[in-house]
């Protein structure tokens, strides 16, 4: 125990030293000398429990066994770093767009709100990189067999990633802290700064990709040198399933999130600037969120598929196993998620644009059945669950009506119908408000809804056609016609749209900052959705190893290598999510003490106008 | 009718054509689903209630202003009064109904399509599929699979009542279809007690067939189902 009381001592001087150095911050000190003691001295003190043994190398150690145990400890840890990380990649992609918006459009709201949210990234980033060393450290204390062999499998990527971490961290300093100075002429230079800070994060999110996806789909050389057996190991078979899958994940929950911040902003907003500027920024953020989740489940297709190529059992386990269930879990968020941002856009017509409702109610109401129905067949499983007396009067756990919604070919088509749907609320909210004036608009129009309809039948006629051919021809053809077909309709209206759009005359001005809090509430929901889900399926992802660290490779043999029911995993998410969102609220609220002192307390003197907050608005 | 009143009724609807409705045409649903697609439509009309102002004070409004007691009297009053006292009533009774030790077995979340153990992963038929081949597998699907599966490999055979869960039905697209041959080999040949810990719980009557049957054989039954049902053997190329 000599080490351990070291520590201790070592803790206790910090923390007397601290408080005799700022002694107004006393308490502050002392809290943070109890948060420490908690975090470090505590797991350190009492849970070494387990002596290493003596004679060979040891293979696991343990934390709280029975408490928190290091398999729980290493989940949370993994999941906030993972969830900090998307939001760090993702934020720059949202900032970086939104600024060539602004250059572009020369409205001066676009870069604000760029740099509104580039200004959190610095935090952001410092603690997304303080999870990943305190990952490494528990991983390397807890799992030293594993780590041992990724090290010396990966090791030359591991240089890479340090490479990339210096030229990442530079790049951001130039672009947060020179983005004043690099306005009107050198502004060329800064967005090509932002370009150069997506591509480092774009490649720091894909060499970490490489030992997850590792993990789960090995490709082992044991020949050639430590460059090439690192290179075959990262180019695995999940590996670009992966990176596609997160980058267009990272977009999602950086515009949701951005969503969210606004919302909140706006339920706390005290001035009528201020609600217009934050309804503003949460209609690009639900925006940039929508138009990410658009390509995100045939990602997720395409990674699945992979997986069932690599190896049947793992794909198996997945999509028909014990952790299919997940998927049901999983369309019930991305159904919230795709009514949620629905609602939003929906709410945006009816308050924004004054005098729409009677145009509109109708048309929503046909888009909100047609996703609710979509809705009920996604979410309906192919096993029900079911009492046995239930189960006898069906005569077994498959309905045999209902029964056939639960397999691929009803969930790729009401998936694909989803998504045009939400399209199409799009584009009926960039249209509302506006008349077309071209001579050609009428025809265009007819052209659309040509487009609409046609492809709404294909995609349905396929669907229905996949249960009556081989499940590799549903695949390979009538899976992806659907979805270029959807791809089409998106790709052929938008220019439609903005061509016809170009020349219209604007007949109701869109008014901003009258949303009613529900539109708020609407953006934190979906941010709260996309968390879930990232940790859901990231659940998915890591458990489907069942016991192996390695799959196939290297067995897991702690005492840990069980699969966590259902109910244990889903607290584990919840509990996850929380977390996030805490550490997020905390990153903002940070952000903002930095702007109120620059300001000179301008929250004091916006409560002096008097205006009610957002929340106490009307319905 | 007001908007609060159209979603009640919208709402008794759904519950009574998924509840007694679908039944007469077909087998009733379990009540999860039911729960499911009850929510569904309460978020519909949740949704489409708050779009405006004008409808969320439509929609909400007569219920805020029924359970907060405003201007109501006489039988008005009387009813609000009801439901305050019978919805706690009836949500502890449902409580109370859900804790309650019964002698019926909890609902299951089974697993149907357990991962096959690695040796019967992707393992490709080695039995030429010649009609001579395919016809000797039926002839053996009719002699030892067909009292249960059915002599039209629909899972009705004659035997299969005695069964819960019942035969699979190979004619359904959603069994036998989304899977390879090496996963029905796994399962013929090792049967019920042959599925893995993943299975649970085992609730599965196929018998063991590697103590009766040659592995050849059992691959000639496979091509016969398939056959048999129109189905064909799922394939990654």
């Amino acid at each position: 125990m000599g080490p351990h009381t070291s520590h201790r001592r070592s803790d206790n001087r910090q923390a007397r030293q601290a408080g005799a150095v700022v002694p107004a911050t006393r308490v502050w000190a002392y809290a943070a000398l109890v948060f420490m003691l908690f975090t470090v001295a505590a797991p350190l003190g009492l849970a070494w429990g387990q002596e290493a043994p003596a004679g060979p190398a040891t293979e696991y150690r343990d934390i709280l066994p029975g408490v928190v145990g290091s398999r729980n400890l290493i989940w949370i840890i993994a999941q906030q770093h993972l969830l900090l990380a998307g939001f760090v990649l993702g934020v720059p992609i949202f900032a970086w767009v939104c600024e060539i918006v602004g250059v572009r459009t020369g409205d001066p709201r676009y870069d604000t709100l760029a740099k509104e949210f580039t200004k959190l990234l610095t935090s952001a980033y410092a603690t997304t990189a303080l999870f990943g060393g305190i990952l490494l450290f528990l991983l390397i204390g807890l799992y030293p067999k594993l780590m041992s062999y990724l090290t010396d499998v990966f090791f030359p990527s591991f240089l890479v990633y340090c490479v990339l971490f210096l030229l990442e961290t530079v790049t951001l300093y130039l672009y947060w802290y020179g983005w004043d100075s690099m306005q009107g002429a050198t502004k060329g230079f800064h967005l090509f700064l932002g370009f150069l800070l997506n591509v480092f994060a774009f490649f720091i999110m894909i060499v970490p990709n490489s030992w997850a996806t590792f993990q789960a789909s090995p490709v082992v050389i044991t020949e050639g040198s430590m460059w090439a057996r690192a290179w075959a190991a990262t180019w695995n078979p999940t590996w670009w399933p992966v990176n596609v899958h997160r980058l267009i994940a990272n977009v999602v929950l950086g515009g949701f999130i951005c969503g969210a911040y606004a919302g909140l902003k706006y339920l706390m907003a005290q001035s009528k600037e201020e609600r217009v500027h934050y309804d503003w920024m949460g209609y690009v953020g639900n925006f940039i969120g929508v138009f990410g989740m658009l390509p995100l489940p045939f990602a997720g297709y395409w990674l699945m598929r992979e997986v069932y190529q690599y190896n049947q059992q793992m794909g198996i386990t997945l999509m028909g196993g014990f952790l299919s269930w997940l998927f049901i879990l999983q369309a019930m968020l991305i159904g919230i998620l795709f009514l949620g941002a629905n609602y939003y856009f929906w709410l945006g017509i009816m308050y924004r644009i004054p005098g729409s409702e009677a145009k509109y109610r109708k048309p929503i109401l046909a888009m909100l059945v047609i996703l609710l129905i979509c809705l009920g067949v996604w979410m309906t499983p192919h096993s029900l669950v079911a009492s046995l007396e239930e189960a006898r009067k069906m005569g077994g756990t498959h309905h045999p009506m209902l029964g056939v919604l639960g397999v691929m070919s009803a969930k790729m088509t009401v998936v694909n119908v989803m998504i045009l749907v939400t399209f199409m609320s799009f584009v009926m909210y960039w249209r509302a408000g506006k008349q077309e004036t071209a001579t050609w608009a009428k025809a265009a129009k007819v052209g659309q809804g040509l487009i609409l309809g046609i492809a709404t039948v294909v995609i349905l006629v396929l669907g229905v056609w996949g249960y009556f051919v081989p499940a590799i021809t549903r695949i390979n053809y009538f899976s992806t016609t659907q979805v270029l077909v959807m791809l089409f309709v998106l790709l052929t209206i938008t220019p439609l749209t903005a061509l016809v759009l170009k020349s219209a005359k604007t007949t109701t001005e869109m008014v901003w900052g009258i949303m009613p809090p529900r539109a708020a509430y609407a953006l934190v929901l979906n941010a709260v959705m996309v968390i879930l889900l990232m940790t859901l399926m990231g659940y998915a992802r890591s458990s489907s190893r069942v016991h192996w660290h390695v799959y196939g490779v290297m067995q897991d043999t702690s005492p840990y290598a069980y699969s966590p029911a259902l109910g244990y995993a889903a607290a584990f998410m919840s509990l996850n999510t929380f977390l996030f969102c805490l550490m997020v609220a905390f990153i903002f609220w940070v952000a903002s003490l930095g702007g109120e002192k620059k300001g000179g307390a301008p929250g004091k003197a916006r409560v002096k106008e008097a205006v009610r907050p957002a929340v106490a608005g009307a319905r | 009718m007001t908007l609060a009143m159209k979603g009640a009724v919208l709402l008794v609807a759904v519950f009574l054509i998924v509840k007694f409705g679908l039944p007469l045409i077909t087998a009733p649903l379990p009540m999860s689903l039911i729960w499911l697609y009850l929510f569904l439509t309460t978020v519909g009309i949740v949704v489409y209630g708050t779009l405006s102002a004008e409808s969320t004070e439509a929609l909400l409004g007569p219920i805020f202003r029924f359970l907060g007691g405003e201007g109501l009297n006489g039988s008005a009053k009387l009813a609000r009064l009801a439901v305050l006292v019978l919805v706690p009533l009836l949500v502890g009774w449902q409580t109370y109904s859900e804790l309650v030790p019964s002698s019926q077995p909890p609902a299951e979340n089974r697993t149907i399509h357990p991962a096959p153990p690695g040796e019967f992963v992707g393992l490709a038929n080695p039995v030429p599929n010649t009609p001579e081949n395919v016809m000797m597998g039926k002839g053996l699907f009719s002699a030892f699979c067909s009292p249960c599966h059915g002599a039209k490999f629909n899972g009705n055979g004659p035997a299969s009542d005695g069964f819960n869960p019942p035969p699979a039905n190979f004619v359904d697209p959603g069994t036998i279809a989304q899977l390879q041959e090496s996963y029905l080999f796994w399962r013929i040949k090792k049967g019920g007690v042959g599925l893995n810990v993943e299975g649970h719980p085992w609730k599965s009557a196929m018998p063991r067939w590697e103590v009766e049957l040659p592995d050849e054989w059992i691959w000639k039954i496979i091509m016969a189902e398939y056959a048999g049902s129109g189905q064909k053997p799922r394939t990654w190329e």
